[in-house]
């Protein structure tokens, strides 16, 4: 029995709640129960967006995430707000290019991709969303099946700008790839 | 479960409509439910149905009034503040046994309140939701399968009982994305001889109605819904349970409530605890001999919503004093984290109750 909670937070226009949506596609394309929850409101207009994403073996319950396993932050107010919130022995992955402060807490894993300043080398300046999930898959060791990534991407990104889709998978591979020092 | 699609809650309950049979829509934007107007936009135009942003929410039940005279599957969907406004077309829509469905999918309140989840229209919903003798039938999804699954079934209930469904969902409903399967049995044949549809000199003409003045022929009018109601609560409530088997505690909950319990739950039964759930699905009819038949056995009945308690009365009367009944709530937008209800859960269990 196995469930993953993920909260994916950042600034609006960042593509968390995207980020979010190839998650819980690339869950149901495993056959897992998956739940997508977005914050919505005024806090999407420009201030922090925040998606909860679960994925587990049984019925979703609630589908709020208030203590995740799995924390990806994409600027520095979502660390500071959701550092705290983490489960003992979770995972944070930071985007080190807006977040110039290490994570406080010991008890958790935590890599450091520079993806926004790996979106902007690459021209691609909106994709740093894709970096980090590159990164995510790759630890949870998802990557193998690429059949499913290229699947999960296909139901995520719009008839109209399928042509997106290479330039998705590439930032996923550089967050994939990525080492840190 | 390739057959299934991520979809919004909100999605869900528009493309069920279209599945159901619905080809008119009539509403005005507000959050938490603009993905449905957004939605019917897009598809009704391709299908020949009619999509039309009235100029406020009483013109959009207005227009539900007309078309549903008509006899054709119509629908309007608003927010808690839209759905105050749209009382008085719904009370004129039970004074002329007129079916429509309306979706509320509710955000804190009173007044304009907040835009975040809540279940506060619970009265509105389930004691008439405006002036008159009526009711009308409140069904409460908490799964986006259900969101679309409820829809269909609230026209079918509509059409038969010449009354309006009501979907009382919430935010978060509306918002969350699920797998759902769209595959969905659908009852579209039913005949309905008292509709506007031109006499065509074959028979005498239908006339629709909320009007009247001699008190004997309204109250009858009124005697005769109430007796439709009667065969509604034999026949229609609809609710789940969970664990109840062998049940000391027993939660009542419904939406959004329901998923944060049924988390708490399971965590209660790792301790021990005999904990279960009773989810009401239809809010009117209300599962009272369910409930009552439960109080036989649970010491404690905890009910948890997103407002100040407003289920929590129908809970005590089905129970009528047969044991404890508490609450657990948070209002406003705010939502009960599992570990509160959880709390609620152990504070019961340490009671005892009075059973």
């Amino acid at each position: 029995m196995k469930t993953t909670q993920y909260l994916i937070a950042g600034f609006g226009g960042q593509g968390i709640l995207f980020a979010g949506k190839f998650l819980a596609y690339k869950g149901l394309i495993d056959g897992a129960n998956v739940s997508w929850l977005p914050s919505y409101g005024p806090e999407m207009r420009g201030g922090t967006a925040s998606c909860s994403v679960i994925i587990s073996d049984i019925p979703v319950g609630s589908p709020i995430v208030s203590k995740p396993d799995v924390l990806i932050a994409m600027n520095l107010p979502s660390l500071d707000r959701y550092e705290d919130s983490v489960v003992p022995g979770g995972t944070i992955y930071v985007d080190s290019t807006l977040i110039d402060r290490k994570v406080k807490r010991a008890d958790v894993n935590v890599f450091y991709i520079p993806a926004t300043q790996m979106a902007s080398d690459n021209n691609i300046p909106t994709l740093a969303n894709m970096i980090i999930m590159g990164k995510v898959l790759k630890e949870n060791g998802e990557f193998d099946d690429k059949e499913a990534v290229d699947a999960a991407l296909k139901k995520v990104i719009s008839a109209r700008h399928i042509d997106m889709l290479e330039t998705n998978l590439s930032a996923m591979i550089l967050g994939k790839n990525y080492k840190e020092n | 479960m390739a057959d299934k699609v991520l979809m919004k809650g909100n999605e869900a309950i528009a493309e069920a409509a279209i599945i159901a049979g619905c080809r008119h829509y009539f509403g005005y934007p507000i959050t938490p439910q603009t993905e449905i107007a957004a939605y019917m936009a897009k598809r009704m135009p391709k299908i020949g149905g009619v999509f039309l942003q009235a100029e406020s929410e009483i013109a959009a039940i207005n227009m539900v009034y007309g078309v549903s005279s008509t006899g054709k599957r119509v629908m309007t969907s608003s927010s808690s503040p839209g759905i105050s406004l749209k009382g008085e077309g719904l009370s004129y829509l039970a004074g002329a046994d007129l079916p429509a469905l309306v979706i509320n999918v509710q955000r804190g309140g009173p007044g304009l309140g907040g835009i975040q989840p809540s279940q506060s229209d619970y009265f509105q919903a389930t004691k008439g939701g405006a002036h008159g003798d009526f009711h009308m039938i409140v069904l409460a999804p908490a799964s986006v399968q259900e969101m679309a699954e409820l829809t269909v079934k609230g026209f079918e209930l509509a059409d038969k009982y010449r009354m309006t469904s009501m979907i009382l969902a919430d935010g978060t409903m509306g918002q969350m994305m699920e797998p759902v399967s769209l595959d969905i049995p659908v009852e579209k044949s039913i005949e309905k001889p008292w509709a506007v549809t031109g006499t065509k000199m074959q028979r005498k003409h239908n006339i629709i109605n909320s009007l009247f003045l001699k008190p004997e022929i309204l109250e009858k009018t009124n005697y005769d819904r109430y007796q439709r109601y009667e065969t509604i609560k034999q026949n229609e409530v609809r609710y789940e349970d969970y664990l109840m088997e062998d049940a000391e505690i027993c939660i009542v909950a419904f939406g959004i409530a329901a998923r944060v319990s049924k988390n708490a739950i399971n965590e209660a039964r790792k301790k021990g605890i005999k904990a279960g759930m009773i989810r009401p699905i239809t809010l009117w009819p209300f599962p009272e001999k369910q409930i009552a038949k439960a109080a036989e056995k649970a010491k404690t009945f905890i009910s948890v919503e997103l407002s100040m308690g407003q289920m929590i009365e129908d809970i005590k009367l089905a129970v009528n004093g047969k044991a404890d009944v508490t609450l657990c709530n948070r209002t406003g937008g705010m939502i009960p984290s599992p570990e509160q209800v959880l709390a609620a859960i152990e504070a019961a269990a340490e009671k005892g109750g009075n059973n």
